[in-house]
C-alpha cells in the first residue's frame, strides 16, 4: 500500500534515492540543494538504505566519484544547484560520454555574480549540449516519481538524467506526497546490471583516446539513444499510471484543446499558470497551456503536434540566452521552421534570480502576448 | 607463475616478480621512458586483480588508443583533475559489492598530482580512501608537450621557462604535504632501484587506507637525455640525493638506501633541460640538495652527512662472471628473466661489467642496473 507523507521537493527526491537503493552517493552542499544530502544521510543513519555515501570535497569530484563508482557497475546519485553544477560541467560531459545511467537532482538556483540563491534555469540549460535527459518538475509529487523513472529510463537507454527542479518553490515546500510501497517500485525499477563494467576477469579500458574514425560513431551513438529515450520515457510512463495511476507525459497540456492561444512554459511556472488559465478561460480568451516536462531529449512531435493547432504561442522562459531569446522558446522556434500551421510566436523571459512569478504577472504576459501586434519575432523582459 | 622468495644478500631482502607478464608491448611509450618501465613491474607486484584509474597524462596515451589497451588489467581514463576522487568512486562501488580484494590504483603524472588534481588529492587522502595512488613524475607537463608544472625543478628548461635561468621557483615539496595528511603509507621509489621499488609496492600493496608512492620518472624528450641514459639518471639522481629513496609508515621516517653521495653536476650534465645551469647556479641547486637532505636525515633520526666527496669510491671488478655464474646470480636472487631476456641480459654485463664509467656502481647496482634496463627492452 502506498503512504502519504508531506515532503519539500527536496525531501521527495530523498526518498526516492532510498527507495531505488542508490548504492553510491557523493555528496557536497550547496544552498538550496543541501537539505537532499542531509536528508540523504538521515536516511542512510536510520538505514532506511545502506549506499555509500562519499564526503567528496566539491561538486566536480562528488561527480567524479559517482563517474568511478557507475564505471564498476552499481546504481549512483548526486545532488546540485548552479556554481556546483558548473563546476561539474566537464564531468557531465563525460558521465554522458561513458553513457554512465548516473541521477543527479538539479535544484535550479541562479547563477553568480551577484549570488542568488533564488532560482532561474541558466544553471541547468547551460549544460543543455552535454548529453544528459533533463526533466523539469513541478511538484512534489512530480519529484519523486519522476526519479525513479529517470533511474528506469537511463539504465535502458545508457544516459544519465537530471532530474531539476525549482529553488525553494518547490525544492523547500512541503505538498503531501503518495509515497509507492517497496513492491510496486520493484516492478517499476529493476535491480542495476550493468551492460559493461571494470572487470578484472575481462579486462578493458574505458575512455581511451578515440581517433577521427571512431569519435563520431560513439557520438551519433549517444545521440541515437536520445531518441530512443522519448520512446522508453513514454513507455515507463505509461507503466507507472499502471501501477500507480499517475502520468507525468513528455509535453502536458491543459485546456489546450481548442485553444486560440497557448501560453508555454515548463516547471512550476505552469502550476502558477493554470488557475489563470482558468481565470481568462472564464473570462472568454479561449488560452490554453502547454508544459514542457522533457527538454532533453527534445520532444519535437509532441511540441509540433500541440502548437500546430493554436493561432499564438506565449513562450514565458525562466532563463535567458544572452544574445539571443529565452532558451525554450529558440528550442521550440526551431522544432516549428518549415512546419505547416506553425503559430506566430511571442517569447517573454522573466523570473530571473527568484523574482517572483505571480498569477499576475502571468496574465498580464497573457494579456500582453494575445494584444501585441506581430511583425516578425518579438522578444521581451517581464 | 613462480611466486615471490625471500632470499637474503648483502643483508638486505631481493625480491624477485612473477615471470608472466600482464603489461604487454606495442605500448606507445617513447624508447627510454620511465614510467613504461614502472607501470610494467608495478603490475606484476599487484597482480591482475588491479583497476587502475588514469587521468589525462603520457601514461593515458601510453596504454594505447580505442581499442587496444597495454595494461592487462581494467584501465579507466579519468579527467584530468579527477584520478584520485574517480577512484575513490571505483573503491566505493567496491565496497558496496562486498568485494575487497581488488586493488584501487590512481596512477597519475605530476601535473594531474602536484597541480590540478591536488584538491581532489588531498580530499581522498584525508578520508583515508583504501587506494594506492602512484604519482610518476616526469617534473614537467609532457604530454602536452614539456611545460612547466610545481613539480618541475629550480632551473630547468621547458617550453614556458624557456629563457635563462629556466625555471626560477624551487620543485614543490609535494611528501610533506601528502605526509602531512598523516597517511599510512608513503614512499619515493625509482626504476633505478627496482629491489627497493618492488619491495616498497609490496609493501604498499599489503598495507590498507590511502597509499602514496612518488617516482621519479625520466623523461628523454621532456629532459633532453639520451634515451640510454634512464636508468642512470635515475641512479645519480638517488645517488646524488636530489631524489632520496625513503618512506612514511605510520609515521615513521626511514631512508630506504642511503647512497654514497655524488655531486650534482653529472646528473645535470646528462640532460640538456640543465644545459644553461652552471656556477653560482649549480651551487645554489646543491645548498638546496644538501637542505633538504639534511632535513630528512633529521626526520630520520640520522646523521646527515652534507658534503659529499666529489670523488664516490671505485668498484674494481677483473673478470666477467661467466653465462652460468651470472644465471646463477640471476636464478639465486633476482628475477626470472625469459630466454631472450637472459641473453640480453648477458650481454649487457658483458659490456658494463668492466666498463670504468660504471665503477662508481657496487656489484649489486650494477646488476639491478641491468636489470632494469633490460625491463625497458620489450623484448618477451
Ligand atoms: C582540465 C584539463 N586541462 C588541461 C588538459 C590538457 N592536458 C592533458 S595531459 C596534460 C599534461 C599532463 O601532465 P602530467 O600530469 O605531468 O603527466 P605527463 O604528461 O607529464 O605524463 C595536460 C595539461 C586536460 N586534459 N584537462
Ligand atoms: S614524453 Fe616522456 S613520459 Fe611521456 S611517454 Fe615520452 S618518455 Fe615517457
Ligand atoms: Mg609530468
Amino acid at each position: 500500500m502506498p503512504r502519504h507523507e508531506l515532503l519539500t521537493g527536496n525531501e521527495a527526491v530523498a526518498h526516492a534515492v532510498a527507495m531505488a537503493k542508490a548504492d553510491v552517493i557523493g555528496i557536497y552542499p550547496i544552498t538550496p540543494q543541501t537539505t537532499i544530502i542531509e536528508e540523504i544521510c538521515n536516511l542512510a543513519a536510520n538505514k532506511t538504505f545502506s549506499p555509500k555515501i562519499v564526503h567528496v570535497e566539491s561538486e566536480h569530484s562528488a561527480m567524479a566519484t559517482i563517474i568511478g563508482a557507475a564505471f564498476t557497475g552499481v546504481r549512483t546519485f548526486t545532488a546540485t544547484s548552479s556554481q556546483g553544477l558548473a563546476l561539474m560541467h566537464e564531468l557531465l560531459h563525460w558521465a554522458a560520454g561513458g553513457r554512465l545511467p548516473i541521477v543527479l537532482a538539479n535544484v535550479n538556483r541562479a547563477m553568480a555574480p551577484g549570488w542568488s540563491i533564488w532560482t532561474d534555469q541558466n544553471d541547468s540549460l547551460s549544460q543543455r549540449d552535454t548529453g544528459w535527459m533533463q526533466f523539469y518538475c513541478e511538484s512534489a509529487q512530480e519529484v519523486l516519481d519522476t526519479i525513479f523513472l529517470a533511474y528506469r529510463v537511463s539504465e535502458q537507454v545508457l544516459i544519465p538524467s537530471m532530474v531539476v527542479l525549482d529553488a525553494f518553490v518547490l525544492s523547500h515546500t512541503s505538498e503531501p506526497v503518495e509515497i509507492p510501497d517497496n513492491e510496486t517500485i520493484n516492478k517499476f525499477l529493476p535491480n542495476f546490471t550493468p551492460s559493461f563494467k571494470l572487470d578484472i576477469d575481462n579486462p578493458c579500458s574505458f575512455g581511451a583516446l578515440l581517433r577521427p574514425q571512431f569519435y563520431q560513431e560513439v557520438r551519433h551513438k549517444l545521440n541515437d539513444a536520445m531518441s530512443e529515450a522519448l520512446i522508453k520515457i513514454n513507455e515507463s510512463d505509461k507503466l507507472w499510471k499502471q501501477l500507480t495511476g499517475r502520468e507525468w507525459g513528455i509535453v502536458t497540456e491543459y485546456r489546450a484543446d481548442d485553444a486560440d492561444y497557448l501560453f508555454v512554459t515548463s516547471a512550476t511556472t505552469a502550476s502558477t499558470a493554470k488557475p489563470v488559465i482558468d481565470k481568462l478561460r472564464k473570462e472568454g480568451l479561449k488560452i490554453g497551456l502547454i508544459k514542457i516536462r522533457v527538454f532533453r531529449p527534445f520532444p519535437f512531435e509532441q511540441v509540433k503536434k500541440y502548437l500546430t493547432k493554436c493561432k499564438r504561442a506565449i513562450i514565458f522562459d525562466r532563463n535567458i540566452s544572452y544574445g539571443h531569446h529565452g532558451i525554450f522558446a529558440q528550442e521550440i522556434k526551431s522544432a516549428l521552421y518549415g512546419v505547416k500551421n506553425s503559430p506566430e510566436i511571442l517569447c517573454y523571459t522573466g523570473g530571473l534570480g527568484g523574482k517572483d512569478i505571480t498569477p499576475q504577472l502571468i496574465e498580464e504576459t497573457i494579456i500582453k502576448g494575445t494584444k501585441t501586434k506581430l511583425n516578425g519575432s518579438l522578444f521581451e523582459w517581464i | 607463475m613462480k611466486n615471490y622468495s625471500k632470499p637474503v644478500l648483502d643483508g638486505r631482502r631481493i625480491w624477485t616478480t612473477p615471470e608472466k607478464e600482464i603489461y604487454s608491448s606495442g605500448h606507445l611509450a617513447c624508447p627510454g621512458c620511465g614510467v613504461a618501465i614502472s607501470a610494467r613491474t608495478a603490475l606484476k607486484v599487484f597482480g591482475k586483480k588491479t583497476i587502475l584509474v588514469v587521468p589525462a597524462c603520457c601514461f593515458a596515451v601510453i596504454d594505447g588508443p580505442f581499442p587496444y589497451s597495454a595494461a592487462g588489467v581494467p584501465l579507466l581514463h579519468c579527467a584530468f583533475e579527477s584520478a584520485a576522487a574517480t577512484a575513490s568512486g571505483v573503491r566505493a562501488a567496491l565496497d558496496q559489492m562486498k568485494i575487497n580484494d581488488i586493488n584501487v590504483v590512481a596512477w597519475a603524472g605530476d601535473g594531474g598530482t602536484y597541480d590540478i588534481g591536488l584538491q581532489a588529492l588531498s580530499a581522498a587522502a584525508e578520508r583515508n580512501e583504501n587506494m594506492i595512488y602512484v604519482c610518476y613524475d616526469n617534473e614537467a607537463y609532457m604530454n602536452t608537450g614539456i611545460q612547466r608544472s610545481s613539480a618541475t625543478p629550480a632551473g630547468a628548461w621547458t617550453t614556458t621557462t624557456p629563457a635563462y635561468p629556466g625555471k626560477p621557483e624551487r620543485k614543490k615539496d609535494l611528501a610533506s604535504i601528502m605526509i602531512a595528511h598523516k597517511i599510512p603509507y608513503f614512499a619515493t621509489a625509482s626504476i633505478s632501484y627496482m629491489n627497493d621499488f618492488i619491495d616498497k609496492f609490496r609493501k604498499a600493496k599489503d598495507i590498507k587506507g590511502f597509499r602514496f608512492i612518488h617516482l621519479l620518472s625520466p623523461c628523454a624528450p621532456g629532459w633532453k637525455h639520451a634515451e640510454s641514459d634512464t636508468i642512470e639518471l635515475g641512479f645519480l639522481a638517488v645517488r646524488s640525493r636530489i631524489f632520496p629513496l625513503f618512506e612514511v609508515e605510520n609515521n615513521k621516517w626511514k631512508i630506504t638506501y642511503n647512497p654514497h653521495p655524488t655531486s650534482i653536476n653529472k646528473y645535470l650534465d646528462l640532460q640538456g633541460r640543465f644545459k644553461h645551469v652552471k656556477g653560482e647556479d649549480i651551487k645554489a641547486i646543491q645548498t638546496e640538495v644538501d637542505k633538504r637532505w639534511e632535513e630528512l636525515c633529521e626526520k630520520c633520526d640520522l646523521p646527515s652527512q652534507i658534503n659529499p666527496p666529489e670523488q664516490p669510491v671505485q668498484h674494481t671488478r677483473n673478470q666477467v662472471l661467466s653465462k652460468e655464474q651470472f644465471q646463477e646470480v640471476l636464478s639465486k636472487h633476482f628475477i626470472n628473466f625469459s630466454d631472450n631476456e637472459n641473453e640480453l641480459a648477458y650481454q649487457m654485463l658483458k659490456s658494463l661489467w668492466l666498463d670504468k664509467s660504471y665503477s662508481h656502481f657496487s656489484d649489486e647496482e650494477l646488476i639491478c642496473n641491468i636489470i632494469a634496463r633490460v625491463q625497458m627492452c620489450d623484448c618477451t
